[in-house]
């Protein structure tokens, strides 16, 4: 078994336990390379179905090509896909760069508002609707106990302290301080009612074992994470006005993951094309601890 | 710069008491592998500088702004490095003792251990219960650090002491380390680098030392073993397969092997192994995430341990005498119910007896000791509310381990030694027997239960000898199949002068009387009954030889009564004074939310 089996067995090990225990159980799907391998795994190990809904946080700022790829996927791979949105911070245009926050306020309430707002079903939820394929407001207002969440423990400095099952309050907190121990493929599985918990398959994943498993399964990505020709590429995705390219001459995936086994960027930090992380002190330790994927 | 050329990786969990240097044998380890991002030591250098604070090199770790605040390292934070063969994940394991639970998350995610040991304060308290811990999570591969040996001025002969010391306490707690090495964590000394200072010393560095690790290989040549974690069947595009999935914990299977489930002692053949973008595979083997179709449709819950029919075979009981650890707020205590997980079984579970208690901190045995402290380490024996299949610790290690749950939350976890008997043994080995010469007829459970749009299920009415419990039985009887359910009254005497003829009535048959009524109420539950048993005064004891020969999963207790004359626990209560309409419509709720019978959708 060679470190790319190895790292599949254990993520979809955890999916089937969080399957197993929960009954309100959904995955975030931010349509970038995680979260779609993320997805990619729960077919693994589902033999190729996916029986629990896909949620997608739409900023409305996501570059266009996010949205029709997604789209796409959901409905060749048969989806449950739903979306959810903090439509009044967009209907008062509080948000950067064309509101009057700053980019951590914006994102605290099209990322991490949306996010609470639609995991406690407060929030609207739009389901696609595969025949028609168009999106249909979803009359399941339940709240979601189980989330399962496509976060590395390499990519960022406060993930590193999460277990693969993560509790979080009843406001969504994370105590990071004071988690349940976990071991032996025993997680936590039981909850207060209010609470809910995150799961996170991916958390031993690196960046480049996500790129060489997306070469070996031929997992269909963005072309926005290749160079066209200008030299350069998204290393990570997010919003269109907050989100940066690199300098990369690689366009395709075997060229990503030379790049990357060469080391590259192993002296930049992956999520530093997102200006966010910068204005949060260096690390996106107060973002998550509010709830932000 | 190193590269990024190997893709090998093993974690590392590094141990020891607080203060003992761990976080700067972490930190130093990181700079002089070069593997730290640009700038990030001069930048914390400078910080110290700008806040006039020594700098220290475990303040690389503290990621987290508010860490550095409280000065210690709070979680098992990774950190990865780089040597010539392989990349190394370090789980940090604080040392403070509030902080032991994340020490054995980080402990049991590992696959070699570093213990610290401060060579001039020696074997501390935690050094002790960290070493119990590491043997009992299984961690096989150990090198024991002799630090700050700047501070006993580099001297072989103080090195040779302590080596000689710790050498016998880890044989106490079965651990036999690869190696020692004398270090210095603050300076680098035998880190990365050989040591100038202690030319007396000629094994290995840290890093070559950890580089002579074998990444542990998945356990393929020993017993089959498949804990369930599911049965799916989604109908989604036209699927038909009816997959068993699980992880295998050791050995492997090929199509055509015979299986054995257990506890329920089903067996049936692998028809195929099922996987999604791979290739037909006719095996599957140790640390596959895997799934199995059945040549016979048989019915098998999460929750039972897969077993190759040729290999040997599991132990099943309700009584385990265990080792364990306990990290709960409040101690693991008698006449209390906790839940006992192993694997992706679930059950009910008291604390026996409490045959030892370990003071982690002296290693001696506490005597009368009726209840478990945290942090403590104690030899135990469990009582757990149905049978389960597992492994001796002696036998197969992962198939032995545990933990337990108390209100929301994972409060410890242990191995077990022994399976002790039971009563329900003599009930077990029949159904075991009984279950392997079973003849199936053609029509598979699931079948009859979409044809009857219920799931069969024994609901057994009882409570004290004078109530209306009967009557209440078979009004639910009348409503059932009225709904069009297929349901059926059974009292219990009804059993006792046809089936129970042979046997006598007296108190010593009891159980024997219970054996037989389950075997009757087991062939009405394979025929797709909702069952409805009525008998006064049913005991734990009964319900257990009951839950020996059907599926727990399948039992729905009902007490009809206000007196509690029994020390039965049901799952549901209906009082002398509550209407009947009442009491019904309860009881009807509650097989429509187990998903008894169906709800209209
Ligand atoms: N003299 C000396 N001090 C050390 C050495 N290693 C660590 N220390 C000091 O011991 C203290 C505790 O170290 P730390 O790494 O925080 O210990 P931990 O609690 O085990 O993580 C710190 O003040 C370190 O500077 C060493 O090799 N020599």
């Amino acid at each position: 078994m060679d470190h790319l089996e190895q790292l599949e067995n254990r993520s979809i090990h955890i999916l089937r336990e969080a399957y197993a225990n929960f009954r309100q159980l959904c995955m975030l799907w931010s349509i970038g390379k995680d979260s779609t391998v993320m997805l990619w795994l729960a077919r693994k190990a589902f033999f190729g179905h996916v029986p629990f809904p896909l949620v997608h946080i739409d900023t409305s700022f996501k570059i266009p090509e996010m949205i029709a790829y997604r789209d796409k996927l959901a409905a060749e791979w048969h989806l449950n896909l739903m979306y959810g949105q903090n439509e009044v911070a967009l209907a008062e245009h509080r948000t950067y760069p064309d509101g009057a926050v700053d980019r951590l306020t914006c994102c605290g309430l099209l990322k991490t508002e949306a996010l609470r707002r639609t995991l406690s079903g407060e929030g609207p939820r739009y389901r696609f609707n595969h025949a028609t394929r168009t999106y249909e407001r979803d009359r399941n207002t339940e709240p979601f106990t189980g989330v399962i969440v496509g976060a590395r423990a390499d990519e960022e400095g406060s993930r590193s302290k999460e277990r693969y099952f993560s509790p979080r309050t009843t406001q969504s907190e994370w105590e990071v301080q004071d988690q349940p121990p976990e071991f032996w493929n025993q997680y936590k599985t039981e909850f207060a009612p209010g609470t809910h918990v995150r799961i996170h398959p991916l958390l031993d994943w690196t960046e480049l074992n996500i790129w060489e498993y997306i070469g070996r399964e031929q997992i269909p990505t963005v072309s926005l994470y290749y160079n066209h020709g200008d030299g350069t590429r998204y290393r990570s995705l997010g919003c269109g006005p907050c989100t940066q390219k690199v300098h990369s001459e690689a366009r395709d995936v075997s060229e990503i993951i030379v790049e990357l086994r060469t080391g590259k960027f192993s002296h930049i930090a992956e999520r530093s094309g997102r200006a966010q992380d910068k204005e949060d002190g260096g690390g996106l330790e107060s973002l998550r601890r509010d709830g932000y994927m | 710069m190193t590269k990024l050329a190997t893709e090998e990786r093993m974690s590392i969990v590094i141990v020891g008491h607080v203060d003992h240097g761990k976080s700067t044998i972490i930190g130093r380890l990181l700079a002089d592998s070069h593997s730290l991002p640009d700038g990030k030591l001069e930048q914390v250098k400078e910080l110290c500088a700008r806040t006039a604070k020594p700098f220290e090199y475990a303040f690389l770790l503290d990621a987290l702004r508010d860490e550095r605040a409280q000065g210690i390292t709070i979680d098992s934070a990774r950190v990865f490095f780089r040597t010539a063969r392989r990349e190394y994940i370090v789980i940090d394991a604080p040392g403070h003792i509030e902080f032991l639970k994340n020490m054995i998350t980080g402990a049991s995610r590992a696959e070699a251990a570093l213990l610290v040991i401060d060579a001039q304060e020696g074997v501390q308290e935690n050094s002790r219960r960290h070493g119990y811990m590491l043997a009992m999570l299984g961690i096989k591969q150990c090198v024991v650090l002799i630090n700050k040996m700047d501070l006993v001025g580099f001297d072989q002969a103080e090195y040779e002491k302590l080596v000689k010391s710790l050498t016998a306490f880890l044989a106490q707690v079965n651990i036999t380390p690869a190696c020692f090495i004398p270090v210095s964590g603050r300076d680098g000394d035998n880190l990365a680098d050989a040591s100038t200072r202690m030319p007396w010393y000629h094994g290995p560095t840290v890093l070559q030392a950890l580089d002579t690790f074998e990444p542990e290989a998945p356990p393929v040549g020993l017993p089959f073993r498949l804990r369930v974690q599911d049965v799916y069947k989604f109908t989604g595009q036209g699927d038909d397969r009816r997959i068993v999935a699980g992880t295998i914990d050791s050995g492997q299977i090929s199509v055509g092997d015979r299986l054995v489930f257990l506890p329920s002692g089903k067996r049936s053949s692998v028809k195929s192994i099922e996987a999604f973008n791979r290739p037909t595979q006719t095996e599957a083997s140790a640390g596959w995430a895997t799934g199995v179709t059945l040549t016979e449709q048989i019915y098998v819950a999460r929750g039972e341990l897969a077993v190759r029919e040729s290999d040997p075979l599991p132990q099943v009981t309700t009584r385990l005498r265990v080792s364990l650890f306990w990290l709960g707020q409040r101690p693991l205590e008698m006449r209390k119910e906790y839940a006992l997980k192993m694997g992706a079984a679930r059950i009910p579970m008291r604390l026996e007896s409490v045959d030892r208690v370990i003071d982690a901190s002296t290693l001696a045995a506490r005597p009368n000791a009726t209840r478990v402290e945290r942090h403590d380490v104690a030899d135990c024996v469990l009582k757990i509310g149905k049978a389960v299949a597992f492994d001796l610790a002696s036998d197969l290690p992962v198939t032995s381990r545990f933990v337990i749950v108390d209100e929301y939350d994972i409060r410890g976890g242990g191995i077990v030694r022994e399976a002790l008997p039971d009563q329900q043994g003599w009930v077990r080995e029949k159904v075991l027997v009984r279950n392997s010469k079973w003849e199936r007829g053609s029509i598979p459970l699931e079948r009859r239960a979409e044809r009857f749009n219920q799931r069969a299920t024994l609901l057994l009415f009882t409570g004290p000898t004078e109530t209306e419990r009967k009557a209440l039985a078979k009004e639910l009887e009348g409503r059932l199949f009225a709904q069009g359910k297929v349901v059926y009254f059974l009292g219990i005497g009804s059993v006792l002068y046809g089936v129970d003829a042979d046997i006598g009535r007296q108190r010593e048959n009891r159980l024997e009387h219970m054996r037989r009524l389950a075997e009757v109420a087991n062939i009405m539950l394979d025929a797709g009954m909702i069952l409805i048993v009525t008998a006064a005064e049913l005991t734990t004891e009964d319900l257990e030889v009951i839950r020996a020969a059907v599926e727990p999963e399948r039992i729905e207790t009902i007490w009809v009564g206000d007196r509690m004359t029994t020390d039965l626990e049901c799952n549901l209560y209906v009082s002398d004074g509550e209407g009947r309409a009442e009491a019904l419509e309860r009881i009807e709720t509650r097989l429509k939310d187990l998903g008894v019978v169906y709800r209209p959708w």
